[in-house]
């Protein structure tokens, strides 16, 4: 059999698999293609979800995580903590997707070497802080929530003026997280023209 | 006349002798209760006491005299005070204590050193905690015998 006839042979049987295997065979062998393909699919984008993947990336190491260890969020009196993942990326599936296509820019951002260096990154701070200030503002802070929902806070347990604030700003819809705690996981880019600042 | 001054030179000498020898005398004999602050031997390393944890009360406290630097009633861990961000004033500015319900910061902070009143705060005062700090709930390690003006002046009898 020449090489032209066994592709030719290859082509037919992936253009009409029926003449060739039976139907019991081709749908439990798709089905098993299928379980095969979605979980590894979502094992690869789980992994991409980790904290070790972030940091994988000396920008992120070098950066982002160092300033975060210093903060609640990273240490804190009950061992509670959350990872990268967990404020930077959404928890349900299609708006995951969506955050995960976006950040393809970080892999040519990586790549191009965009913040390698700290200064570089300091340049482009204000820039990165406000996509996610706009990402939180335009989805309620739904990272902060998926822990700290208002309708779980104690408000008596909260020292008075926080309490005052959340009654009054949070309460009310009229703020959301982010307007406020703004700088909390790592340090504030020039905050001059940002609005509620300076 | 120079003899009485030689004789008045050699009392204090004598003086200055004895001092110091009581001075020896009672940090051999340990009675100084400043050296036990310590509470070991120099050389040697005690464990670090348990940090306490700021105050977060939020009631403003009474100043112990008029131009004392008021005292921060809330936890400040963490607050970013650079050249970038002051977290003091996102709560503390003119503009932004309608929202906040904060105490603004005084007009002396918008004052330079002519006392010129400026548009926004100083450099000079920008650094809140240069003056500005928060408490700790500790026992004093040395008594302090502070009196408040009003006990002073007798006002408050």
């Amino acid at each position: 059999m020449s090489k032209f006839e066994r592709i030719k042979r290859f082509w037919s049987v992936l253009n009409s698999p029926t003449r060739h295997f039976s139907l019991a065979f081709l749908t439990f062998g798709g089905f098993i293609a299928g379980v095969i393909f979605w979980g590894g699919f979502n094992t690869a984008l789980e992994l991409t979800n980790t904290e070790t993947f972030c940091i994988s990336c000396h920008e992120m190491n070098d950066n982002v995580y160092q300033e975060l260890k210093a903060t609640v969020h990273y240490t804190n009196r009950s061992g509670v903590r959350a990872t990268c993942p967990d404020c930077h990326v959404p928890h349900d599936w299609t708006n995951k997707i969506a955050r995960k296509m976006a950040a393809s820019k970080e892999v040519w951002g990586t790549v191009f070497g965009t913040i390698n260096t700290r200064e570089k990154f300091q340049d482009k701070r204000l820039e990165l802080a406000s996509h996610e200030w706009s990402r939180f503002k335009a989805n309620d802070s739904l990272e902060c929530r998926n822990c700290h929902e208002y309708d779980y806070m104690d408000i008596t347990v909260q020292s008075p003026r926080a309490s005052d604030q959340h009654q009054r700003l949070l309460a009310s819809g009229e703020k959301t997280c982010i307007d406020c705690h703004k700088g909390i996981a790592h340090e504030l880019p020039n905050m001059a023209g940002v609005e509620g600042w300076k | 006349m120079s003899a009485a001054k030689h004789i008045g030179c050699s009392a204090v000498k004598v003086s200055l002798l004895a001092a110091c020898i009581a001075t020896l005398f009672v940090s051999f004999v340990g009675a100084d209760p400043i050296a036990t602050l310590r509470g070991s031997e120099i050389g040697i390393s005690m464990p670090a006491p348990p940090m306490a944890n700021q105050s977060d009360e939020t009631l403003k406290r009474v100043r112990s005299y008029p131009e004392q630097p008021p005292t921060i009633p809330h936890k400040i861990t963490g607050y970013q005070i650079d050249r970038n961000a002051n977290q003091c004033l996102s709560c503390h500015s003119r503009i932004a204590v309608a929202q906040s319900q904060a105490p603004m910061v005084s007009v002396t902070h918008f004052m330079d050193r002519d006392g010129q009143v400026l548009g926004s705060v100083t450099p000079r005062r920008y650094f809140c905690t240069q003056c500005h700090v928060p408490q700790l709930k500790v026992k004093p390690l040395v008594e302090n015998t502070f009196v408040d003006v009003d006990t002073v002046i007798g006002k408050d009898k």
